[in-house]
């Protein structure tokens, strides 16, 4: 499952970023597949993006006092969320898969522990304050971007400053600021799972509320299940899959679907699990 | 009861997608991603 999951994380950032000469002239596309977003965390800045970030897409409709909602890119982000939920974390970020690969450097590990895990609800301030209130109503830039996202400064900042030299003229402390917060993500992936997915990310805030509706889900079946806690002990955000199967922060890695004894768990399109489970229980 | 709730919720976000369409939504969004992004690469 680790490098099904691995595989189909490379193979989306190379879709997502599939403009490979934009590296090299340190320009962005400007093609019309830029009208629709991605489902990952995707600066629509970064050289190779043929498609656009949702996150920055919000900010981009809102700031306009014309709209000052948006229904195109709260449509696209619930049709996203609703079919899939936070599979798109696990498998379809490109940003996700950057922690996951951080995270697997040798290093002494930290647990997302009961008391850590209270920082689950840091995204959903980030969301409504910096991606919804003060792009709407208090200022005229997207403040997600350009205060916190760690994603553009990775994706968007280092190739284009690297190319373009009128830009690297105009570095200033904000781009110090951003830097210092990539740093910091960069150093807690390493010994904590996927920090920024758990406790900033505002798109995984948005479907995680999906998680329980989607008809992509995490399934057990209850007469399979011997309560062994494997799912538990595997699982990177301490999650007990048996119990809690529908979890707001699962990002549907499928470690515990793996290391189930019984095949307890299962993935899947509802109905497509949901058989499943009948299939097991006969 | 989840299912019908899910597929409300489908309904409801093609029929968001097709009123932003109409809304022009897509053409803030269009000129704002073909040109750099001055906040986002942190110099804005």
């Amino acid at each position: 499952m680790d490098r099904k999951r691995a595989f189909t994380q490379l193979i989306t950032t190379l879709l997502y970023n599939a403009n490979l000469k934009g590296f090299v002239e340190g320009r962005i596309y400007q093609g019309t597949s830029k009208n629709i977003c991605v489902p990952g965390l995707n600066c629509y800045s970064c050289p190779g993006a043929i498609a656009s970030c949702p996150i920055g897409s919000l900010q981009a409709v809102v700031n306009n006092p014309r709209y000052k909602f948006s229904f195109y890119v709260v449509g696209l982000l619930a049709l996203f969320g609703v079919i899939l939920g936070r599979f798109i974390c696990g498998w379809l970020c490109p940003f996700g898969w950057f922690q996951d690969l951080l995270n697997k450097l040798p290093s002494r590990k930290l647990e997302w522990t009961k008391r850590l895990r209270n920082l689950r609800f840091l995204k959903y301030i980030i969301l409504a304050l910096f991606v919804l209130i003060l792009p709407t109503f208090f200022v005229s830039s997207p403040t997600f971007c350009q205060y916190i996202c760690p994603a553009g400064t990775l994706g968007a900042s280092f190739p284009l400053l690297a190319t373009n030299a009128p830009l690297r003229a105009l570095i200033g402390l904000n781009f110090y600021w951003k830097l210092f917060l990539l740093i910091i993500i960069t150093v807690l992936s390493i010994v904590i799972y996927r920090p920024f997915c758990y406790g900033v990310c505002p798109l995984g805030a948005i479907y995680s509320v999906f998680n329980k509706i989607s008809f992509y889900q995490l399934r057990v079946n209850k007469e399979k299940c011997i309560s062994c806690q494997k799912c538990l002990k595997v699982c990177k955000f301490n999650i007990y899959a048996a119990y809690d199967c529908q979890s707001l922060e699962c990002i549907r890695c499928g470690s515990c679907v793996s290391s189930c004894p019984t095949e307890a768990l299962s993935m899947g399109f509802r109905n497509k699990a949901k058989d499943e489970n009948k299939k097991l229980t006969k | 009861m989840k299912k019908s709730v899910s597929y409300v919720v489908f309904i409801l976000a093609v029929i968001f997608i097709v009123l932003g369409v109409y809304r022009d939504e897509v053409v803030e969004l269009f000129t704002k991603a073909i040109y750099i992004c001055l906040e986002c690469v942190g110099i804005g």
